[in-house]
């Protein structure tokens, strides 16, 4: 319960975690609410947290569960049903050429734009695959999920994005 | 569309580095041989590349920064924080209040011991060891007697004539005393060495001070204190601190 040593692990990741809550309520002032939740629920649970497991996992845990329960979280928790059984665009996706996704990329505006309409579910994994950059492993701490899901969502969330992507693509 | 049967998502598992290393190896060769799916990374490649900035697309502000870092940070350092500097001015504060009592008590100790000296020559029926006007006949007596040689001014013509002195003992320390009328008052000039104890009890800095009732003024030169006291007003005293100064000077 060393609140120093617990600052000196936390804090950062103040800005990683920040950046993702505001991606998956894509309002700043929930955000900082989930922070500041995530940061006083580690906080109490710091004493029970094993030295040499990993802090990072556990934090974006805490912030998951926290913006599961919060109102911009119940919101969307339909998102996560759905989840397994969107078939996803499979037939759009598959439209969709290398050449075409080469396109895409070189429109950062577009990407975003396309995460932002994903499912949160399919959002939140792609962001913590693609953008925080964790392992599959650490991935199936965060969501609580065998590694088996986490391989199984992320093929469906990169098959939405690239859906949209296309479609997007499409529109222009 | 892509002729080649190898799974999209085996790709994407290729580029995330979570296929097993003899799956890895083997997709390596497939992608030497076939363009198609060459192209297919290329493209993946390029998206995740594209997609990195959302890692900093959102940027606490400094001010969320700070008050997360109120929430988390330690309270006792905080405390420490600020409980540091006031111990120490309070223990500051403290140890001045000593120092400055214990001086004070030893600046009281001093003048009181001056006083007494000036009051029981005041009295005393006999106050002169030596009666003299003549500052030639009172520096020569104090010869051998004192530890150390002082200067007497030239009193003709101010408004200072001595009367005489005597020896008299100054924290147990040999010490000259001359007394010097002002006019109908009596001051007395009390000449010790420094080294007598008194430095610590140093009463005033400089110019006259009143002390129950006296004027004082006291100073140091080459190792000698002198004290100037009397119920004469404070403009006397004062010249007469001058005047000995002017001999005793440099």
């Amino acid at each position: 319960m060393d609140r120093a040593f617990f600052e000196q692990l936390a804090m950062p990741l103040f800005d990683q975690l920040y950046n993702h809550a505001c991606w998956l309520t894509g309002d700043r002032a929930d955000a900082e609410d989930l922070v500041q939740e995530t940061y006083a629920k580690a906080l109490k649970g710091f004493a029970s947290f094993a030295e040499g497991t990993n802090l990072r996992a556990w934090m974006f845990r805490i912030l998951r569960n926290a913006f599961l329960n919060s109102r911009s979280g119940l919101k969307q928790k339909t998102d996560y049903l759905e989840d397994e059984e969107t078939g996803a665009d499979e037939a759009v996706a598959h439209e969709v050429t290398p050449e075409a996704l080469f396109l895409a990329s070189e429109s950062q505006e577009a990407i975003f734009s396309a995460l932002e309409r994903l499912p949160v579910a399919h959002r939140e994994i792609i962001l913590l695959c693609d953008v925080d950059e964790m392992s599959y492993r650490e991935i199936a701490q965060v969501l609580d999920v065998p590694a088996g899901t986490v391989m199984s969502r992320l093929a469906r969330a990169r098959t939405n994005l690239r859906a949209a992507l296309g479609a997007k693509e499409a529109v222009r | 569309m892509t002729a080649c049967s190898q799974d999209r998502n085996a790709l994407a598992a290729y580029l995330d580095g979570e296929l097993p290393a003899t799956q890895e190896k083997s997709m390596q060769e497939h992608l030497r041989g076939c363009p198609e799916c060459a192209a297919e990374v290329a493209a993946q490649v390029s998206l995740r590349r594209a997609m990195k900035p959302a890692a900093a697309r959102f940027a606490p502000s400094a001010d969320f920064r700070r008050k997360l870092q109120a929430q988390i940070a330690p309270k006792r350092s905080v405390g420490v924080r600020w409980l540091w500097p006031a111990a120490v001015a309070t223990l500051a504060v403290m140890l001045l209040a000593v120092v400055w009592t214990r001086q004070s008590t030893l600046r009281g100790q001093a003048f009181r011991e001056v006083a007494d000296l000036h009051i029981s020559d005041l009295a005393s029926a006999n106050p002169y060891d030596v009666v003299s006007s003549d500052r030639h006949t009172v520096k020569p007596w104090f010869q051998g007697k004192i530890p150390f040689a002082f200067n007497v001014p030239e009193f003709a013509g101010s408004e200072f004539t001595l009367l005489g002195g005597r020896l008299v003992y100054l924290h147990q320390q040999p010490a000259a005393q001359l007394m010097v009328g002002a006019g109908r008052h009596k001051i007395s000039v009390l000449m010790a060495q420094e080294s007598s104890g008194l430095g610590t009890g140093l009463p005033f800095f400089g110019g006259v001070a009143v002390r129950d009732s006296f004027n004082v003024e006291t100073w140091e030169k080459n190792g000698l204190r002198f004290y100037v006291i009397g119920d004469a007003e404070q403009g006397a005293i004062h010249r007469l601190a001058q005047a000995l100064q002017g001999v005793n000077g440099s």
